[in-house]
């Protein structure tokens, strides 16, 4: 064979276009095994357990941890195990996105269980949308969101007021005195729970913001003296909780005539403000720590044997256990090899379990969740006494304040 | 009518809390000259001593005051002479040492106690309202505004009629000369910074009824006591209780007639705007230099 300049281009060319099909496809194998492979599932579990929020955002990851070992425990997700790489993004938005980034790129993760406040969230939602990935979101927030990358599995504003704010209006009276933090939840909440009052044909007296950790409530305390409101209506958050709760104890105004109707003081701010001064007062929420039910019994059991008797479950620590496990029903529907975010999300539409509050179902149309409302209120031992359930399951409306929005599976709808 | 009366005496009880933290502020700051942004960490030891000493030896909080002057006085004490007394003349650096020391002690209780929100018992004697003058206030409030009071009076006393104070003000006057007369300025400084500390604890223990106590519950009064104590002028003790009378009042009536939010933001620009036109504050005392 005589060897010619032109043959060896040829057959190097030949190689080469050989090589260039032959390489997508072992990357196509690769990358396919990436997301199930040696019978490992990875998510990312991102709270933070440094900085501000950790006091709260801990008691998420514990939940989060805790559902992910039973499952495992239990033989995992058809004989695959979730493996959890927990990272702490230290109650920073940005640490959190960056974060994110991490989970979803460096580690391949096919769903990611994170966040307590709404800005963390709006800070890693450009992540999951560039790359299509899924983020479980635990947390009752502000609703006004509609995201294919998200499954929230809290409240939004119409599962906390539709049966709270008529129930306070029929039982106290009808001028309400609306106090929050100053930033987008409780300004939401009470945008919502504005719209109500006006159908029940009942007065807010009083609007007010305080600035975030805000801890001298004294003007406030008076201003409630002056006005004497049916109603308290307080979406106070954090640190500030406390204070509002404990200076009202300590004036001596009498939760009997002028109760606080909180949709943010769960089992864990009653903790840390004391029995004494919570008691009398109202919360609203699909969840409290006393539900009487196995599947609450159960959850409540292993919780307290798996991190200490002195822990608390509470409304947002609930949806995060359950969360993983609608995670897994969804993922037990798929073959290994088409485990992706996609695919995951696609599975999770629809999909129904009995959670510790009750049996709850992901909305097709908008990956919120059907939950059970029940208002509470809290005793001198620092749990809640739940004085009423709804009828029936309630649907998410993210977008119930704003009639000319809905929220469906192609995105934001206006009318 | 009413409504005037019960926004006097929320401002004088705001008053009282912010002349509280300002006072060891402002002795540590007009005596020693040193910048201590660690002082919002002594309130907040201050409070989790409360706590402690509620939780774990079942102590009342007005029998464990003494305790808790004392526990945070000998913390400032040990800073003084490990930290700061090498920095008298380096003002500037006490600014990043102080600020240093302040998250040391942010995250040490963060990682022994931990990071949840805690709250100390209020005394049961003191837990309902009283009227005054036809006014509902809390009796706790009162009971904060006597203990101010008084401990502005014994601070005034230890610095005018004892021989710690002749000796403190002569320190403050010119410590070379001072010491030449025999005077151990190194153990007044170190004395008056124990003092200065021991002060901002009480303060921490004694707010921590109406407040959260959290690790990091201190960073919000230090910026309130530098206000107070720029506003008041330095090294003047009259000027602390004024300063924190006005801006105590101006707080509590702009946020009775707008909100806390406006309020907040108000009184800043009010401080900063006379400290423009007043940089010695409203009560300089007058020095030979």
């Amino acid at each position: 064979m005589k060897f010619t300049r032109r043959g060896f281009l040829q057959g190097t060319v030949g190689a080469g276009a050989v090589a260039a099909t032959g390489f997508p496809h072992i990357w196509i194998k690769d990358s396919s095994l990436a997301r199930a492979a040696d019978g490992e599932i990875k998510v990312g579990v991102l709270f933070s357990l440094t900085g501000t929020t950790a006091i709260i955002e801990e008691s998420l990851n514990k939940a989060a941890v805790m559902a992910i070992e039973e499952i495992n425990d239990a033989g995992g997700i058809n004989g695959m195990k979730i493996v959890p790489i927990i990272e702490d993004p230290a109650s920073d938005p940005a640490t959190f996105a960056e974060k994110a980034r991490k989970l979803v790129l460096g580690d391949k993760c096919v769903s990611v269980f994170g966040s307590y406040t709404s800005a963390s969230r709006k800070a890693v939602l450009p992540v999951f949308e560039k790359r299509d990935n899924l983020y479980w979101y635990p947390t009752l927030y502000e609703g006004r969101e509609c995201s294919k990358n998200v499954i929230y599995t809290g409240a939004v504003p119409n599962q906390q007021q539709d049966d709270f704010v008529p129930w306070l209006v029929e039982n106290f009276g009808k001028r309400w005195y609306l106090i929050g933090s100053n930033y987008i939840y409780p300004k939401e909440e009470n945008n919502y729970c504005k719209k109500l009052l006006g159908e029940l044909g009942a007065e807010v007296v009083d609007e007010e913001y305080v600035p975030l950790g805000h801890s001298e409530f004294s003007s406030v305390i008076n201003k409630f003296r002056n006005e004497k409101p049916d109603v308290i209506f307080s979406t106070v958050v954090g640190d500030s909780v406390v204070a509002l709760h404990r200076q009202y104890h300590a004036a001596g105004l009498d939760p009997q005539t002028m109760p606080m109707a909180s949709l943010t003081t769960s089992e864990n701010e009653v903790a840390a403000m004391g029995a004494d001064a919570a008691a009398g007062h109202f919360t609203s929420a699909p969840y409290f720590m006393v539900w009487d039910s196995p599947e609450n019994q159960k959850f409540v059991d292993a919780y307290l044997s798996r991190w200490g008797g002195d822990k608390v479950t509470h409304f947002v620590s609930e949806p995060t256990y359950f969360q993983v496990y609608l995670f897994k029903q969804a993922v037990e529907q798929l073959a290994a090899s088409d485990i992706d975010p996609t695919t995951i999300r696609e599975a999770v539409k629809g999909q129904e379990m009995i959670a510790p509050q009750g049996k709850v179902k992901i909305e097709s149309s908008n990956l919120h969740t059907w939950l059970w409302p029940k208002i509470g209120q809290c005793q001198d031992d620092g749990q809640f006494k739940i004085l009423q359930q709804s009828s029936d399951w309630l649907e998410p409306i993210p977008y119930k304040a704003y009639e000319n929005q809905v929220c469906t599976e192609e995105g934001l709808k206006e009318t | 009518m009413d409504v005037v009366l019960s926004q006097l005496m929320t401002g004088l009880s705001l008053a009282s809390i912010l002349l509280l933290v300002a006072l060891g502020l402002a002795i540590i700051y007009g005596a020693t000259g040193v910048i201590n942004l660690a002082h919002g960490e002594f309130v907040m030891l201050g409070a989790y001593s409360a706590w402690a000493l509620q939780t774990f030896l079942g102590l009342g909080l007005i029998e464990s005051l003494v305790a808790i002057f004392a526990i945070v006085a000998a913390f400032g004490w040990v800073i003084e002479r490990i930290v700061i007394r090498h920095l008298y003349h380096r003002p500037l650096d006490t600014i990043l040492a102080t600020w240093g020391i302040g998250i040391i002690a942010q995250q040490a209780i963060r990682l022994t106690v931990g990071g949840e929100l805690r709250y100390v018992e209020m005394p049961k004697a003191l837990s309902s309202s009283v009227s005054v003058l036809g006014v509902e206030t809390s009796a706790f409030r009162i009971f904060i505004l006597f203990v101010a009071a008084a401990l502005f009076i014994l601070t005034w006393y230890l610095m005018f009629r004892t021989s710690l104070g002749i000796k403190l003000r002569a320190v403050m006057q010119n410590r070379e000369v001072a010491s030449c007369f025999g005077i151990n300025s190194d153990r007044v400084y170190s004395m008056t910074f124990a003092y200065g500390a021991g002060l901002a604890g009480l303060a921490g223990a004694l707010v921590s009824p109406l407040k959260s106590v959290s690790p990091e519950m201190g960073t919000t009064y230090v910026v309130d006591a530098f206000m107070v104590v720029v506003l008041g002028g330095v090294e003047s003790l009259i000027g602390t209780v004024a300063s924190s009378v006005i801006i105590g009042e101006m707080t509590g009536f702009l946020a009775f007639f707008s909100n806390d939010t406006i309020a907040k933001a108000v009184v800043l620009l009010a401080v900063v705007v006379l400290i423009r036109f007043r940089p010695q504050g409203l009560f300089a005392t007058k020095l030979r230099s």
